[in-house]
């Protein structure tokens, strides 16, 4: 080693020994952090620009089409949003049910889950719209993707509340009952806002999953992102094109929300064990 | 919320001298003078048993704990000390038997076939007896504060200003006050029990009672929490503790409960179970904390 001052174990030695740790150890985290966003940046350029130049496209329909592209993220957000509000209320109540000791509650619960994860996404969203008018319930588009897309994930978000809601310790249902809290308030004041923290990560999964699965709602020609990507892909003779401009909206959104999803957590993690 | 809806026909207990003679059933050796600042019998248990499956945890526990009573039960790992303490308060269902706290009495009900009205007696007798439990069971998500004026403000109604007093008193008891506003996370196990202590002194309630409270705790914590628990056997707060802590035990009890499969092997005052023990078994127990 070069530049220590000083015998050994004197102050000054030490001192100088720890400092160039530091500096290492600073030049280690800054090295690491230029060529992980150095590989990134390569990595995009590779597939995108490759994509972009094998699909043989105008690099202008980028600024003449893309702003069109661009203005269905605003309906892909609206459903998403929709969806996942209204799954989430249906997977606590389908939560909840499973969770019954009661014959009824628990076998509506578990139908409810069997169904909707038993059969396709795509079915039930067709099945909204183009089925349902057969029986006489005619939903406009919106209604009828946001109604398969919330009951569909309602029953995956099912599993996941009851599990989060399982992994609370008995201890504290114990603890609440023990101060003379009837078993409701135990539940909304000691056990849920305790699940809520659990399954936040995995919530947080399925709300990155809704945002890429509600393009599935333009087969019912609701007007989101992919669906406005098609036809302007359609008209441009661009169709590649488009759909590379679409993914990088997809890409964009969920992105933007993973960085939301992460501060959220380190948020709610202040409190914990 | 009256905590004094006293069943009328177990109002019988006589009004006594203090410092008189123990009668039967008391715990103590029949006729020898009880300690003189106990009141009257506030909890019982009649005939107390409870089987896990085929397993016979306890068989036929009858117990007396008066007013301003320190009750503390030792005994070996699965002598069913523990399940003993969970009956009172029905976090554990007995099998067979009856359980009376502050005139509150209810039956063992194996099957869960209570009526609301019953199920209404058994949050009654939670309202009359505290519980501190060996894991703490603070609720993470609360801060100190808030994890003592919970139940007082939901369940017994208490204005907040009011609870947040009350809370800060018993905070200030066990030496957290400066702690208020801290989540659990942030306190060392032993300041968590104090806070579970003061969480559970916030409902005021007739009887405190403290499962194995220092069993989960590094043993320099342990002190300050046994501490805590002198002063208030002091203080003449009724308790019924089950412990490892000898030493405490001594200082603290007025009467040591030894039990040994499922039933009370041996009781007294301290000093007659700690040092003289009559029962085999007793010494038994007793023996290997002499060793160390």
């Amino acid at each position: 080693m070069t530049g220590i001052t000083g015998g050994l174990g004197t102050e000054a030695h030490r001192t100088t020994v720890l400092a160039q740790i530091e500096l290492a150890h600073g030049r280690s985290r800054r090295r690491f952090s230029a060529t992980f966003v150095a590989t990134w940046i390569a990595l995009v350029l590779l597939f995108g620009g490759g994509a972009w130049l094998a699909s043989g496209a105008d690099i202008n329909f980028v600024f003449t089409s893309g702003p069109v592209i661009l203005s269905g993220a605003g309906m892909t957000i609206l459903v998403s949003a929709l969806s996942i509000t209204f799954a989430t209320g249906l997977a606590l109540l389908g939560a909840m049910a499973r969770l019954s000791t009661h014959p009824i509650p628990n076998g509506v619960g578990s139908f409810y889950v069997s169904l909707f994860r038993g059969t396709p996404l795509l079915l039930q969203i067709i099945f909204m719209y183009y089925a349902l008018p057969y029986v006489g319930i005619r939903l406009p588009a919106l209604a009828a993707g946001v109604l398969a897309l919330s009951l569909n994930y309602g029953a995956y978000m099912t599993e996941i509340f009851r599990a989060g809601i399982q992994a609370v310790p008995r201890s504290q249902r114990e603890a609440g009952r023990a101060l003379g809290m009837p078993e409701r308030l135990v539940m909304r004041r000691i056990v849920m806002p305790q699940a809520v923290r659990i399954v936040i990560p995995a919530v947080g999964n399925e709300f990155i999953a809704m945002i890429k699965d509600s393009s599935l709602v333009s087969v019912i020609t609701i007007h989101e992102t992919l669906f406005l990507a098609q036809r302007i892909g359609r008209s441009a003779f661009e169709p590649v094109a488009a759909l590379l401009v679409a993914g990088a909206v997809y890409w964009t959104l969920t992105i933007i929300f993973s960085l939301f999803q992460d501060r959220l957590e380190r948020r709610l993690a202040r409190s914990d064990r | 919320m009256s905590v004094d809806a006293a069943n009328p026909e177990h109002t019988h207990e006589q009004e006594h001298r203090l410092g008189r003679p123990a009668p039967p059933g008391s715990g103590y050796p029949v006729g020898s003078p009880m300690p003189d600042h106990l009141g009257d019998v506030i909890v019982r248990t009649t005939g107390l048993e409870k089987y896990f499956g085929t397993n016979h945890v306890l068989r036929g526990v009858d117990m007396e704990v008066r007013q301003r009573e320190a009750v503390m039960i030792i005994g070996r790992s699965g002598s069913g000390k523990t399940t003993f303490l969970r009956c009172l308060n029905f976090l554990e269902e007995p099998t067979i038997g009856w359980i009376e706290i502050d005139g509150v009495r209810v039956e063992a009900d194996p099957l869960r076939a209570r009526s609301r009205a019953h199920q209404e007696q058994i949050r009654q007798i939670r309202l009359r007896a505290g519980m501190v439990f060996q894991d703490f069971a603070l609720f993470p998500h609360m801060t100190a504060l808030e994890n003592c004026i919970e139940a007082p403000v939901r369940v017994r109604g208490l204005p907040e200003e009011q609870a947040v007093a009350l809370a800060e008193k018993f905070l200030d008891k066990v030496g957290l006050l400066e702690k208020r506003d801290e989540y659990p996370s942030r306190l060392s196990g032993g300041q968590k029990q104090r806070v579970a202590i003061a969480r559970a002194l916030c409902m005021e309630p007739k009887v405190l009672l403290f499962d194995e409270p220092t069993s989960a705790l590094d043993p320099e914590l342990i002190g300050e929490v046994l501490n805590v628990m002198e002063e208030l056997a002091h203080e003449g707060t009724t308790m019924i503790v089950v412990t490892h802590e000898m030493h405490f035990a001594r200082e603290a009890a007025d009467r040591v409960v030894f039990m040994d499969q499922g039933v009370i092997a041996e009781q007294g005052p301290p000093e007659q179970i700690l040092e003289a023990p009559t029962q085999e078994a007793t010494k038994r127990f007793l023996r290997r904390f002499l060793l160390t």
